[in-house]
């Protein structure tokens, strides 16, 4: 066991610094140069300010922005450090809801955001990913059909023509990687932030 | 279902079993020490850490040794980094003030990286600091991987000599696949993750004001490098909480499908590996044809049964699937495709929740736990489990002819048979034993998230990931308790070292025997009849092992929910 004992030492601690050290301090100083906005989070800038994330999504909830899908995070209780709340879209602790396909608290959240969506747009079928959590709770994206079902709730609360919000919404439709890999989608945040550049006709 | 799902699906078989022949290749000639086009660059540095340990590189070593030498390393490995994650808070590159783990979850942690397991009981942007990201879970992340290659490769080498006392050394297999085969790889692995925009930075968490006025706190870290270790070396660990599912550790529909891919790659080449050491490709083939067969079982089942949903929800009018727990950006298709992957190789890492799939969705990923993972597997474990079942199916094959079993030219005897069951048994034990104790103690009862059938997968699942040193989750369980952190601990341990251990008693038995020329009466073991029985033994011995616990949970939680039925959670 003794004579094992400097092999395991020496090794140790030399590819410690080689692979736990050198080799990530390396990656972030060689990334910084390649790829300065990737390697620092995509941040997005307004005036100034950052205002999000271009992968991220946040939570909106007036009626004059594209909500994002709903979100399970959570962050500690203001009033009880020992407890959760939730918060949606907590950049800072990612979760999915980890319900199952046959718990009764899934099946109220559903029931309940199902009915507030066909409320706000009678007679549309709602998109499955508008009532479901997403994995990490920060999904940056919709589905087209997502963003397009919210078109004509935008487009009142802003006075615009519907024909105008819907257009931006189809310009802002990225598709599969060489009609291939991943799935068609909206950044919400983008498509946001290009609601607010429009200019009133 | 779609066409362009299966379109995904044999694109990205097509570009691991292209790769697995090249990186077999190259590493092969790693592994025998010849040179390569690194050896220039890479060379010195070898060379100057043999000297520093004192290290004789042509001084092979005896199966106990071997297994003595990467046990000792491995308590060593264990140590540091417990000793790391209690005393992060005193040390830099904390530039979030994360406190000290405390020791439960410290000793959970430390026995899942170690392991290669890389459960996360932690939430990583709430609990580590970037000091403890690097040099505890990515150095254990390259250390663990690199040891999972090299008792593969000892294994081998008792397959492939004759007569001999030795199968190579240790710490020379040890440092070679870390300084050849996987450093290279991750730093240009690196590179791209950053270039589609995973987060490569020592800056603290910035705070973003969203459109609407309210503060977001964007946790970000040295994350790429991290990520690119964690799914070549199959570890699964996450950066952050989200593992995969987190937009910053996986951006984009190109990012996810190369992390798919490079969960295999190494794995699949090992294979080629195997086939090239042992002096004819065809037998590294067939048993990757085995592990193909089941993969695209296991694929088919959980991409239709995530395509038609929750029967509950289904009920509720929804149509599309079931996207609980799945990211808009990969859809159904490649959250079930990665699913699949992560759970048949010991990866771990998840882009959605597998506690969110419908009951026969999550049921795959159990299963590919509990054969063993040996569906290409972890790197290295993967193709030592496999050839474990090899010895069985072979034994099996003689009994039915009457016939000493031989593969390979070296007789299967009563040893090696023993050797092998006792590695097979010792997942169902740690597996349905503790989850069996969790199910009767009230700690164990506090875990489960969902009610009903639903809860006693998560805890299932738990236990069948801790001993397979898979990592992912049913995340709902509440695991980051005394009870759990200490025996999902036991179970990785146990899990790993009595698979390791037998494993290497079979490399130095197979390794002393002579080798006896094939005859007539030989199994052909690169034959379509000889991949179907490998595919029937692992079933029927990895399978039927699991199914009443499997009835107990996915299979009566399909039954009820296709009836429409829900359990409240806390009921």
């Amino acid at each position: 066991m003794l004579n094992q004992l400097r092999p395991a030492l020496v090794l140790l601690i030399a590819l410690g610094v080689i692979t736990g050290l050198a080799y990530p301090l390396a990656m972030t100083g060689l990334a910084g140069a390649l790829f300065p906005a990737q390697a620092a989070g995509s941040l997005i800038e307004r005036d100034g300010r950052i205002v999000g994330s271009h992968l991220i999504g946040q939570a909106f909830t007036t009626e004059r922005y594209f909500q994002g899908r709903p979100s399970a995070t959570s962050a500690a209780d203001p009033a009880d450090a020992g407890k959760t709340v939730p918060s949606p879209y907590n950049a800072a602790n990612s979760s999915g809801s980890n319900l199952g396909p046959t718990s009764a608290a899934l099946a109220e959240r559903v029931r309940a955001d199902l009915a507030a969506r066909r409320a706000e747009n009678p007679g549309r079928s709602v998109p499955v990913d508008l009532v479901t959590a997403s994995g990490s709770g920060l999904d940056p994206d919709l589905s087209p059909d997502a963003a397009l079902f919210q078109v004509p709730r935008v487009a009142r609360a802003r006075r615009l023509p519907e024909d105008r919000v819907r257009d931006l919404v189809q310009a802002r439709v990225q598709g599969r990687l060489v009609g291939i890999l991943g799935e068609p989608r909206v950044n919400v945040l983008a498509l946001n932030l290009a609601l607010d550049d429009l200019r009133p006709e | 279902m779609t066409l362009n799902g299966w379109i995904q699906i044999a694109l990205f078989c097509a570009v691991v079993v292209a790769l697995a022949r090249p990186l077999g290749g190259y590493m092969t000639r790693v592994f025998a020490g010849k040179h390569t086009l690194l050896s220039p660059a890479l060379g010195p540095i070898e060379r100057g850490l043999y000297r520093a340990a004192g290290i004789d590189a042509r001084q092979e070593q005896h199966w106990l040794a071997y297994g003595l030498s990467m046990l000792t390393f491995h308590v060593l490995g264990f140590l540091a980094l417990y000793a790391l994650l209690r005393i992060q808070a005193a040390l830099p590159l904390n530039p979030d003030g994360q406190t000290a783990v405390a020791p439960d979850l410290a000793f959970n942690t430390a026995a899942s990286f170690v392991t290669n397991t890389n459960w996360q009981s932690y939430g990583g942007e709430t609990t580590l600091s970037y000091l403890t990201q690097m040099l505890g879970l990515t150095h254990q992340n390259f250390l663990s991987a690199a040891t999972g290659i090299a008792l593969a490769v000892g294994l081998v080498r008792g397959f492939s000599r004759a007569s001999s006392r030795t199968i190579g050394s240790f710490w020379v297999d040890l440092t070679r696949t870390t300084l050849y085969v996987l450093l290279p790889l991750c730093i240009v692995y690196t590179l791209f993750l950053v270039s589609q925009g995973i987060p490569q930075t020592l800056g603290a968490a910035v705070e973003a004001t969203t459109l609407e006025g309210a503060k977001q706190t964007l946790a970000v870290g040295p994350v790429a490098s991290q990520v690119a270790i964690k799914m070549l070396g199959t570890n699964g660990g996450g950066f952050f909480n989200a593992n995969a599912a987190h937009p910053f550790e996986n951006p984009t529909a190109l990012a996810n499908f190369v992390q798919m891919v490079s969960i295999f790659a190494l794995g699949a080449a090992m294979t080629n590996v195997f086939g090239r050491m042992v002096g004819d490709e065809r037998q590294g083939w067939a048993i990757l044809a085995a592990m193909a067969v089941l993969f695209l079982a296991g694929t088919a089942i959980v991409y239709g049964a995530e395509s038609a949903g929750s029967p509950v929800l289904n009920g509720l009018g929804l149509t599309g699937g079931n996207m609980e727990g799945k990211e808009v950006r990969f859809g159904i298709l490649a959250s079930a495709l990665f699913a699949t992957i992560t759970t048949a190789a010991s990866c771990g890492a998840v882009n959605a929740m597998h506690d969110s799939f419908t009951a026969l969705g999550g049921m795959v990923p159990l299963i590919n736990m509990q054969l063993g993972e040996i569906i290409v597997g972890g790197v290295g474990a993967g193709l030592y489990g496999i050839l474990v079942f090899v010895i069985v199916t072979i034994f099996v094959a003689g009994l039915m002819v009457g016939r000493t079993p031989e593969y390979l030219g070296k007789k299967i005897e009563g040893r090696e048979v023993k050797m092998a069951m006792l590695a097979i048994l010792c997942l169902p034990l740690m597996m349905l034993g503790f989850t069996a104790l969790a199910t009767v103690v009230a700690a164990g009862l506090a875990g489960p998230a969902n009610a009903g059938p639903h809860g006693f997968s998560e805890i299932l699942y738990a236990f069948t990931s801790a001993a397979a040193n898979n990592g992912s989750a049913f995340g709902g369980l509440t695991a980051n308790t005394a009870f759990y952190n200490t025996t999902l601990g036991l179970g990785m341990l146990f899990g790993r070292f009595f698979v390791i251990v037998p494993a290497l008693a079979i490399a130095g038995s197979l390794a002393a025997k002579k080798t006896v020329p094939a005859s007539a009466g030989t199994f052909p073991t690169d034959s379509g009849l000889f991949v179907g029985l490998l595919v029937g033994v692992i079933l029927i011995v990895g399978g039927l092992t699991f199914f009443p616990a499997l009835a107990l949970g996915p299979i009566v939680e399909h039954l009820a929910g296709g009836l429409g039925q829900t359990f409240p959670s806390g009921g």
